[in-house]
């Protein structure tokens, strides 16, 4: 008989989620649903606020990247204004981004992930986390929090807060650095070089022993979507929009954030508060494309920086090309963090870093923008109409892991149909669905503009629909 | 003395509070040395809320019906209850869409208007919970021992506030530094 797992809620992602498994008359997997059950409305209750407060606002959408909310909101803010960030001002956007992207990777890796690769799949849920990493490894647990808060520390020197500074405006930015802030950063590179060069030794050695992760953590084709830079070199900020293939083709390139409804459609599904991107010219939902890290690394020329360019060309002879699996999301992520220390090196020993000359002022002379910026999980846009006083009329938000959201349903289905075989869901399995998802570094506080808990529940259901097991793991 | 049970929920927030508290950095050693943390959406995987912990801190405000049923049971098991950050103590951005009636214009908005196929709204029964009408702060909903605001509170609060209660005092809630909202 046919039937239906749900595990509910998934820890160790930052939001709430459940997973159903749906069997079919042979007891095998038909097809499985990652479902998101939060959702708080920001793109309606937005209406009405003033346009320079959007910042503000959409950072509260969410707490582990808000400066992603922040530089897409200015952005936009920007482009209503129709004015020209000056240099300083770009530049210090950048830093603060690649300060961003450091902390949230660090913390998906250290924090969210490692125990599950250094302590064991099935090793005890009541250590399998930060804490028992610390009692175990506690060098390696140290230094991957000091490197998150290196990261979270550059964004307070900017911003004078590490999470919600009132900070990047539309023209700009409020301040520049500090020469003590300059300082400091210079100061604590290297620890931060070393600690990343001693993870990436860690993970390509696991790597080794992950076949049959790598293999059915979600491995399949799909388009990659990403911004990149001039020469498609790799980008965080400015840029433009290609996809590329799993063959590595380009499909479409120079694609500007102005026209995103022309390539990027929406799809709504009743059984989860996270929509359903994908790209237009393909169709729902075979117009399916994975964005973030492993998205930007398989869509870009190169890294534009050493270390990272070496990683690069390593990382792509170990997939064999363009990688195609999601397991090797951590992989990237990792990659992205020696390129954001490098950047961040580049950036601090720049005289604009310190100029005061980071703003531009002007009042409303376009009722419409869009603003685009690489969060740490992907591409976010912005899109703002406003009326002749800046108060905003119409908002729409698309977000990072949203776009991942198809993706990550094949991932669990993948995952599922490797590991269930009849009517018993087997011990493991739930952790490896979990997993599989927290490959994606899911940011749900952000896809549904919600938050929250994620205990796990899993429910396994027949083939007529009925409700044959449930399983909650505590 | 034997270690606290210490546990943190995630309501309707934006996971800020809960960033703030893992930038407590290195002294989540010395948290660890002190707190047992038996429940958290960042620090433990175990998946049911259990008795007897000694202190929770609650991020988010209550809103939906998961949130509520989860805030209450939280309640019933725990000895002091930490509102934790703005939305926790004031509803703060989640309670915006109070403003509109009910929940219906922000999911209309969202999945109608902004979806371009198959628009439909989420409400697959047990699967995604309904949104309540109106956003709550937590101590609307249940009683609170604590007020620990901030959006978020620095981890220096934070740490202010926890500390004290690893020893079974209780923190000083006063003055700026601790009570300013923002
Ligand atoms: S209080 Fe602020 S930081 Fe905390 S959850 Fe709410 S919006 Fe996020």
């Amino acid at each position: 008989m046919s039937k239906t797992v749900v595990i509910d809620p998934v820890t160790r992602i930052e939001g709430h989620a459940k997973i159903s498994v749906f069997l079919d008359d042979a007891g095998e997997v038909s097809n499985a649903r990652f479902h998101v059950v939060e959702f708080r409305g920001f793109e309606k209750f937005c209406e009405g606020r003033p346009m320079w407060e959007m910042s503000g606002i959409t950072a509260r959408i969410c707490g582990i990247c808000p400066v992603s909310h922040l530089l897409a909101s200015a952005k936009t803010g920007d482009k209503i204004q129709a004015v020209k960030v000056p240099v300083a001002g770009e530049k210090l956007r950048r830093m603060m981004n690649l300060g961003q992207i450091t902390q949230s990777h660090a913390l998906s890796f250290f924090h969210l992930s490692s125990p599950d690769f250094l302590l064991g799949w099935d090793s005890n849920p009541a250590t399998r986390n930060v804490f028992g990493l610390m009692a175990a490894d506690p060098d390696l647990a140290r230094s991957g929090i000091r490197l998150r808060q290196f990261g979270q520390k550059v964004i307070e020197l900017l911003g004078a807060k590490k999470i919600h500074p009132a900070w990047a405006v539309p023209g700009g930015v409020r301040s520049p650095l500090s020469e003590e802030g300059r300082t400091w950063i210079r100061e604590r590179l290297p620890e931060s070089f070393a600690t990343i060069n001693t993870a990436l030794g860690l993970f390509k050695r696991l790597l080794d022993q992950f076949g049959t992760e790598v293999d059915v953590f979600g491995k399949f084709p799909s388009l990659f979507m990403g911004l990149v830079g001039k020469d498609g070199v790799w980008e965080h900020y400015g840029g433009h929009i290609r996809f590329t293939d799993s063959e590595g083709k380009i499909v479409a390139d120079n694609l500007s954030e102005d026209d995103y409804q022309e390539f990027l459609g929406e799809a709504v599904e009743s059984w989860s508060y996270l929509k359903f991107p994908y790209y237009k010219p393909l169709g729902y939902p075979d117009g399916i494309y994975r964005v973030g890290p492993l998205a930007r690394l398989n869509i870009c020329s190169k890294m534009g920086v050493e270390a990272a360019d070496r990683e690069l060309l390593e990382f792509r002879n170990r997939a064999g090309g363009v990688a195609t699996s999601s397991f090797y999301y951590h992989y990237a992520r990792l990659i992205e963090i020696v390129a954001a220390l490098e950047y961040i090196e580049q950036l601090v020993n720049d005289p604009d870093i310190v100029s005061p000359r980071t703003r531009a002022t002007a009042g409303i002379n376009q009722l419409e923008g869009i603003g685009v910026s690489e969060a740490p999980r992907g591409t976010l846009f912005h899109h703002y109409q406003v009326d002749e006083n800046g108060l905003i009329k119409k908002v729409n938000l698309i977000i990072a892991t949203g776009q991942n959201n198809l993706a990550m349903n094949k991932t669990v289905t993948q995952i599922a149909q490797h590991y269930i075989h009849g009517n018993e869901i087997p011990e493991g399995m739930l952790n490896r669905v979990e997993a599989g998802i927290r490959a994606f570094d899911p940011c749900l506080s952000c896809s549904t503009h919600a938050a929250g808990q994620m205990p796990l529940h899993i429910e396994l259901v027949g083939a007529d629909g009925t409700v044959l097991d449930e399983v909650w793991r505590d | 003395m034997d270690k606290v049970k210490l546990a943190t929920v995630w309501l309707g927030g934006c996971s800020g509070c809960h960033m703030s508290f893992l930038d407590l950095d290195e002294l989540l050693f010395e948290l660890a040395a002190h707190a047992e943390v038996v429940y958290s959406p960042v620090g433990c995987d175990l998946k049911t809320y259990p008795e007897g912990v000694d202190v929770v801190l609650v991020e988010g405000a209550v809103a939906n019906e998961e949130n509520l049923e989860l805030i209450h049971k939280v309640r019933e098991r725990s000895k002091v209850l930490v509102s934790f950050g703005d939305c926790a103590v004031t509803a703060n951005v989640p309670a915006m869409r109070n403003m509109l009636k009910g929940a219906d214009p922000v999911l209309k908005r969202c999945y109608l208007e902004l979806g371009d196929v198959t628009p439909q709204l989420p409400k697959e029964e047990g699967i995604v919970p309904p949104l309540l009408d109106r956003v709550l702060p937590v101590h609307e909903v249940v009683p609170v021992d604590i007020f620990l605001p901030g959006c978020p509170p620095s981890a220096d609060r934070i740490w202010a506030a926890v500390e004290p209660m690893l020893k079974g005092e209780k923190p000083r809630m006063e003055g700026r530094s601790m009570i300013k909202f923002g």
